[in-house]
């Protein structure tokens, strides 16, 4: 294994191992407050120190990991389920109106980037947890449905292909039994990247308040509210955003090392 | 060219349109009527039935819709309600926030990818090259508005060099400037990681064709090739890029200007969310998506003009 993606399978599986540990055990309640413990610096009872209600930041870390990687696994969930089998129609339907409007709607879902739409839903519905997925998943479609039409389309010229049509099998079977494991490493490769833009867009997303509600934990609102505090207690409002950055970039490298090993051709550019 | 062009514009319009009304109609998924969601539970029955009366609720969906519309085409964004002014000054005003950062953050990203994309192609396998790619991973990943608290924290608090937030206004422009360098530099850095390694890897990819071959046999250097024949040929996918990462900054700078306190097109909508002035939402969120979708159109006529292929299309 090349040591990005060491590092990579390293630093995600560490905040999933975290995410996992938190719904069996947590060092400290999540909700208990402790006013005495207060902005506590890390040390022995309180490992990555308390915040400003004096709860236990670690605990608060290992339950916000579970938050942000909830939200954008399914919405990496969403952006496929609903991307995936656009792009494989419109890749079967290439040259025809389906194929322009497929793409020409994607066009339209990449004009409004996740934050508008986050926006959007919470003027109207008000800010939860579900709708920063919903936001971040409605951003994915396009995503995935032109990186499956762009892998679907090379295939659709291919013998093996012809073949089956000369066969009898009509295009919705062809593109899910010749067309979809063929492109299934592309898209293994694409879901980490999604993902890992999930987790930064649910931080950023909660950070202003629109993604998960108190009293869960989540590393964007930590940040928040860590944020008037900065001076005060600088570990406060730097372990959360050092969680983020981490898992980001564990995932970028698992993304990229995936990339490598999946499609050897790529390698050559480095 | 012209054909490209037209058939372009025609579809830009059609965009802006189909936009338009999934934003106006989104309002209408608000639970109830929208003017006592507006207005809240303790409103007077007068009151509602006057903003009822401002926003037309009493007319068909696509009737108020063709209004909204034709109103908009003459500059007309209509009333905010709780800030008793035309929406159209409002957003003016806070545009010259946002377009001034978004501008701002652009310039210093591509002022920092351009030189490191070259070194790193420069020294393609290096550790130069290492470096700079390990460095672009960390930028990438790195949470823009957590990087602005840190900023904050040492070029604000600890040096006191620039201010924390708020924003003077442009009447004195040299303070305008300093209050938007650092909410620029925290949006450009993630961005320059991005733009640097699109640039390598273009830069890398020219490296096997023919007129790069062509000028190493004329005796050109590595660094002369690099500038004068890669150079030129790499930034078309970089513009394709830059282009993204402009309407990605006008929207992006949300955040960041609510770390900053800047009073930008962000900031209007989310103090527009919490009163919940519907009108203004909407209005807003409208100038930002017609923004995005624009500034694609600019770059995607750019992109035939620089590379004439496309155009055959």
């Amino acid at each position: 294994m090349r040591p990005g993606m060491f590092l990579g399978t390293l630093l995600a599986g560490l905040a999933v191992l975290a995410a996992a540990i938190s719904f069996l055990w947590t060092p400290y309640d999540v909700t208990q407050m402790a006013i005495a413990d207060k902005l506590m610096p890390p040390g022995a009872g309180h490992w990555l120190g308390t915040d400003h209600f004096g709860r236990d930041i670690l605990s608060m870390i290992m339950v916000g990991a579970r938050v942000s990687i909830a939200v954008a696994l399914v919405a990496v969930g969403i952006g496929m389920g609903l991307g995936v089998p656009l792009g494989l129609i419109a890749a079967a339907r290439r040259g025809s109106w389906l194929e322009e409007a497929i793409m020409r709607g994607n066009d339209l879902i990449f004009a409004f980037p996740s934050l508008v739409i986050a926006i959007l839903i919470t003027a109207i519905f008000g800010p939860s947890a579900i709708n920063a997925i919903i936001a971040i998943g409605i951003f994915n479609i396009p995503v995935f449905a032109r990186v499956t039409r762009g892998g679907a389309l090379p295939l659709w010229t291919l013998d093996y292909i012809r073949a089956a049509e000369v066969s009898g099998k009509g295009a919705a079977l062809i593109s899910v039994q010749h067309i979809l494991p063929n492109i299934a490493n592309l898209l293994m490769v694409q879901g980490t990247i999604q993902f890992s833009l999930g987790i930064l867009a649910e931080a950023g997303l909660s950070y202003v308040g629109l993604g998960a509600q108190p009293p869960t934990p989540s590393w964007g609102r930590m940040l928040a509210e860590a944020q008037t505090m900065v001076t005060l207690a600088p570990h406060v409002a730097i372990i959360p955003g050092l969680c983020i950055l981490l898992t980001v970039l564990g995932l970028n490298l698992l993304g990229d090392g995936l990339r490598d090993a999946l499609d050897p051709r790529l390698k050559v550019m480095r | 060219m012209l054909r490209y062009s037209f058939r372009r514009i025609l579809s830009l319009g059609l965009s802006l349109l189909i936009a338009s009304a999934v934003i106006f109609s989104v309002v209408e998924l608000v639970p109830g009527d929208p003017a006592s969601f507006m207005l809240g539970t303790g409103a007077q029955p007068e009151t509602i039935a006057a903003l009822r009366e401002q926003m037309g609720l009493d007319q068909p969906l696509p009737l108020r819709y063709a209004s909204w519309l034709g109103a908009l085409l003459q500059g007309d964004f209509g009333q905010s309600f709780t800030y008793k002014a035309p929406i159209a000054e409002l957003l003016g005003d806070r545009l010259q926030v946002s377009l001034a950062l978004a501008i701002l953050a652009l310039c210093l990203a591509v002022f920092i990818a351009l030189p490191v994309g070259i070194y790193a192609a420069a020294r393609r396998g290096r550790a130069g090259d290492a470096a700079v790619m390990g460095g672009t991973q960390l930028g990438i990943a790195l949470p823009n508005f957590w990087f602005a608290m840190l900023l904050v924290l040492l070029f604000a608090v600890k040096l006191q060099w620039l201010p924390a937030g708020g924003f003077p206004g442009w009447s004195d422009p040299l303070a305008g400037l300093k209050a938007l360098i650092l909410p620029a530099v925290a949006l450009a850095l993630p961005q320059a990681a991005i733009l640097a390694r699109v640039l390598r890897s273009a830069l890398i990819e020219t490296q096997g064709q023919d007129y790069i071959r062509t000028a190493r046999a004329k005796g050109l250097t590595t660094g002369q090739v690099l500038r004068r024949h890669a150079l030129r040929n790499a930034l078309i996918p970089v513009l394709t890029i830059m282009g993204m990462q402009f309407s990605f900054l006008l929207a992006g700078a949300i955040i960041i200007e609510n770390v900053f306190y800047l009073p930008g097109l962000g900031r209007l909508i989310f103090q527009a969310i919490n009163q919940r002035d519907l009108i203004l939402v909407q209005s807003a969120v409208l100038v930002l998506v017609a923004a995005v979708i624009t500034v694609t159109f600019i770059v995607d006529l750019a992109y035939a003009l620089v590379d004439p292929r496309l155009r055959q299309r």
